[in-house]
């Protein structure tokens, strides 16, 4: 039963600023444990539809039940029971690691002894021992990118959004923020993340892919390969993304 | 902190040049320095035949740099920005109409739109032109495809392949490790050093590891058991399949496979591959952070 437990059913799900339709009627789930990964060309609606999802965007219409709370009447529920972090934004550049740490888990409301411990845990984890004092934004990115997953997960969110997460991180990091991923998926987190590396693409379970607003491919990309007669996700993207702006 | 450290290289008339690394890998400070706008602190550079300190004023001149951000002003039109910068370099949009034409082209229906209000993808046109409008002999691009989705990113590249095709030789910096193939000599960069300078098809011919393509059916639990294997190198996740190095030439397949089986593992696939320029790339810089 865990296996199948539901994290995020999307019924029609739809954004409009004005006479533009940002997310057109897009539907899907995402079980327990999965990595699911959420492709698009840029504008096709990409984070628009993650800002619905995250509780900040209201839905022009349809729905969606993150962790079983509802986006629209709910959204302050689902903010604080979900993992958030991104390329642009994931933490304090003139905090150091623990002042980050501290910082993020009191919003998430955890005892200062859970942040202590929780917090200890990831620098020693990370092998951020010798720089903890250090302030974050002089940390390599792809350090940071390491530590700010594991702030995002503090709190043991049932699901995680990632939106790219790895975009100009170094080869080598990527892999091991990659191996990060896997392993919290292990442990029955969900994952749901954007890319524009198609080789990350494969790592997914499933992933979808927008087009201007709709959902028009998901599955595994296995069977997306299958389907688009293609030999690598980066092919499949192709053919469903070209020739659209 | 150290930015960049004993860069030596030379990019040929002509050339499609590439520079790839990660972010904070230096290759930012290393355009500022060429296109002048940055001095270094010790060693020389030259540009189009031209010291890039003695010679500044003439070297602006000569050359077009499209930043990685974006460069354009927010409050005037397309048309408005081209013509700043066509009027800033002493010439006019006519001029060289022919050069910008195939990618002005694109964005001229929005002519009178301000830039605040086109996509990704239509700003980087504009600035692409506006850096293209004086006709310059050497084409800076920073990170023209950071963040913009593989689709995008192709068209881009074809877009650079007619431009250099004129014979504007081109330095493009990139993170995207595939971009390295599409260039005719690339630099590999990781914090502040050139790892190898060369031909990307020379860089993989030169590359000596054995590389074998593994998979299974839980990717997860491959990647722990393969590091766990005896005389294992490197174990990288690439797509689809795990890419393995071993220590030693004592590798056989079959020994792993026998391993990955006794493991549990199903579906076993081993295949021998050739390495790409990401593999490369991986390689050099775990040996540069073992050389330290």
């Amino acid at each position: 039963m865990k296996e199948t437990e539901k994290v995020i059913v999307v019924n029609d799900l739809t954004k409009k600023f004005g006479s533009f339709t940002a997310v057109d009627q897009i539907s899907f789930e995402t079980r327990k444990g999965e990595i699911f990964g959420f492709l698009g060309a840029n504008g096709a609606g990409k984070t628009t539809a993650m800002k619905m999802l995250i509780g900040i965007s209201k839905p022009t219409s349809g729905e969606a039940i993150v962790n079983g709370f509802d986006v629209k009447t709910q959204p302050e529920k689902v903010k604080k029971t979900i993992g958030y972090m991104s390329q642009k934004f994931s933490m304090y550049d003139d905090l150091n690691i623990m002042e980050n740490i501290t910082f993020f888990g009191g919003i998430y409301g955890l005892s200062r002894k859970e942040i202590k411990e929780r917090g200890e845990a990831v620098i020693e984890k990370l092998g951020l021992r010798e720089v903890a004092k250090k302030q974050v934004g002089s940390l390599p990115l792809g350090w940071k990118q390491k530590l700010a997953f594991s702030v995002a997960l503090l709190h043991e969110p049932k699901v995680v959004f990632l939106d790219e997460p790895t975009g100009g991180v170094d080869p080598i990091t990527r892999r091991q923020f990659w191996e990060m991923i896997y392993a919290e998926a292990d442990k029955g987190t969900t994952i749901f993340v954007t890319t524009h590396y198609m080789d990350e693409a494969e790592y997914c379970n499933r992933v979808s892919i927008m087009v201007e607003g709709k959902i028009e491919a998901l599955d595994s990309p296995k069977n997306l390969k299958k389907q688009f007669d293609a030999s690598s996700m980066d092919e499949v993207f192709q053919k469903l993304a070209r020739n659209v702006e | 902190m150290q930015a960049l450290r004993d860069i030596t290289f030379e990019v040929k008339p002509g050339e499609l040049f590439g520079l790839i690394g990660p972010d904070g890998a230096g290759k930012t400070t290393l355009f500022r320095i060429l296109t002048t706008l940055l001095f270094a602190d010790e060693g020389t550079a030259s540009v189009a035949g031209m010291d890039v300190v003695g010679d500044y004023r003439d070297i602006r001149k000569a050359v077009g740099y499209m930043p990685g951000r974006f460069s354009l002003y927010q409050d005037l039109s397309v048309e408005e920005n081209l013509d700043f910068f066509a009027t800033i370099f002493g010439t006019t949009v006519e001029e060289n109409y022919d050069l910008i034409k195939d990618i002005y082209i694109q964005i001229e229906p929005f002519k009178k739109r301000r830039v605040v209000a086109l996509s990704g993808g239509m700003k980087q046109k504009l600035a692409l032109s506006c850096a293209l409008i004086h006709k310059p002999k050497v084409l800076f691009l920073d990170e023209p495809t950071t963040g913009v989705d593989p689709v995008s990113r192709r068209e881009f590249w074809d877009m650079l392949k007619r431009l250099n095709s004129t014979g504007i030789t081109v330095l493009v910096s990139t993170p995207y490790m595939d971009e390295a193939e599409l260039c005719n000599r690339i630099a590999l960069i990781q914090e502040g050093e050139l790892l190898v300078v060369d031909s990307p098809e020379n860089i993989v011919a030169n590359h000596t590891d054995s590389l074998y393509k593994v998979a299974a059916k839980n990717t997860y639990m491959l990647i722990k058991d393969l590091k766990d294997f005896k005389g294992n190198k490197s174990v990288y996740a690439f797509g689809e399949f795990i890419h393995y190095t071993h220590s030693n030439s004592d590798f056989s397949e079959e020994r792993l496979g026998e391993y990955l089986e006794a493991k549990g593992h199903e579906d076993i696939k081993i295949v021998k591959a050739r390495a790409g320029i990401e593999d490369v790339f991986m390689a050099l810089s775990e040996k540069k952070g073992t050389e330290v």
